[in-house]
């Protein structure tokens, strides 16, 4: 199962675990699998039209996986997925 | 060389140097746009004058006018510079956490320095500018995340400056910041030459996300919302402060002293090098390393320095 590293905003729907390990092949069966099981993070991360949420990035080891495929992005064992808001850059 | 009229005809026509020493892959070459070479030091002298001079002829500026931008730094050097030689006054909101170096450069030019929280990073101080832009409408904010004068510059300038000195380039790497580069640039690049690939590095969001207090108070630059950002990019990925400074270090060993976010381009384009069979990839070094001697980041030990600029804004 891969880990995924929740910001701060999220962990209190996890109680508190800045980490936590869920079973899933592609990046949105993970995000699915999350909000079942922590039921506070649901709606937050997938929209109802299924889209990812507009100012959530989900990084697969170090990449965007809106540059990827998407929530269809394959995941394998031993992947690191971390989910963070979307904020401002500095001046590049 | 002919006369100049004044420093501001030294911005852009950066020159590409060959670093293709550090390659992972004799057929991969890998060039470096130099942009400290603008007078202020850094890419954002472009977009500077650029904002300026279409406030201007929108008949925003009168003699004398306030300004006020958010800013990590560059933007507002740049943007001193010019306010200073044209009579505007410039208040610049500044994380509290960027480099010394920063900071003095800003007052070399006599701009106002107003500081906002650390721990939110470049989303405060966009917050604090918007704030206090709506608290004095007398003050003229240009807001580079969202004034496509930002983009334009890249569009007009950097883009057909590469095109013009290597029309064989295969990927371009840059960082994301406002994403005003990548959108110029990417847009340029791939209207001259379809096959262009556009990729971003981003610094880890580290402290400031902890300082947003829910989804919604997320931020995306208007620019790269109405610039199709989306779109257009091909990757984006994060490079955090241990691989920038290693690789800011190997640019120096080929004389190339350029700013930590350069080193940050420069991973993300090895990653790329890695990727590819072959190819010639452009990446943007945003600015000279002066600004962050400060930091130590040549000479002390690796992971002291990574501990620095993880409190530091760099980006």
């Amino acid at each position: 199962m891969p880990d995924v590293n929740l910001p701060n905003l999220l962990r209190q729907h996890a109680g508190g675990q800045r980490s936590v390990s869920v079973e899933g092949a592609t990046i949105g069966e993970i995000l699915e699998a999350l909000q079942g099981e922590y039921p506070g993070m649901a709606g937050q991360l997938v929209t109802a039209d299924g889209e990812l949420h507009k100012f959530v990035n989900v990084y697969l080891n170090d990449d965007d996986v809106r540059y990827m495929d998407k929530l269809d992005t394959e995941v394998h064992a031993g992947d690191t997925i971390s989910i963070l808001p979307a904020v401002a850059g500095g001046d590049e | 060389m002919p006369v100049l009229r004044s420093v501001l005809d030294l911005i852009g026509n950066t020159p590409l140097v060959e670093v293709s020493a550090l390659s992972p892959k004799p057929a991969v070459r890998i060039l470096a746009k130099l942009e400290g070479q603008n007078p202020g030091g850094s890419v954002k002298d472009r977009i500077a004058l650029s904002m300026i001079e279409d406030a201007e002829r929108r008949g925003l500026l009168t003699p004398g006018a306030t300004l006020i931008e958010a800013s990590s730094g560059n933007t507002g050097i740049g943007m001193a510079i010019v306010c200073r030689m044209r009579g505007y006054r410039l208040k610049t909101v500044l994380p509290r956490n960027v480099s010394i170096e920063r900071r003095q450069l800003l007052e070399v030019w006599h701009a106002e320095i107003i500081d906002s929280p650390a721990n939110e990073g470049s989303n405060g101080a966009v917050r604090v500018a918007q704030e206090l832009a709506s608290a004095h409408p007398e003050w003229t904010f240009l807001y580079q995340y969202g004034n496509p004068a930002n983009p334009r510059a890249h569009y007009e300038g950097t883009g057909p400056e590469i095109w013009r000195d290597c029309p064989e380039i295969t990927h371009f790497v840059a960082g994301l910041g406002t994403s005003g580069t990548l959108l110029g640039v990417g847009r340029f690049l791939k209207e001259a030459n379809p096959q262009v690939q556009v990729w971003a590095v981003e610094p880890p969001a580290g402290e400031t996300v902890e300082g947003l207090r829910n989804l919604d108070a997320g931020y995306i630059p208007p620019i790269f919302l109405e610039g199709g950002g989306e779109g257009l990019l091909d990757r984006k990925t994060v490079v955090g402060p241990r691989d920038s400074i290693e690789w800011t270090r190997r640019l120096a060993d080929l004389g190339v002293f350029a700013g930590i976010s350069s080193g940050a381009a420069l991973a993300g384009a090895i990653k790329c090098a890695n990727a590819i069979e072959q190819g010639t990839i452009v990446f943007m070094c945003s600015d000279g390393g002066w600004k962050y001697l400060s930091t130590g980041a040549w000479t002390g030990g690796l992971d002291e320095v990574v501990e620095r600029a993880r409190r530091t804004v760099y980006f």
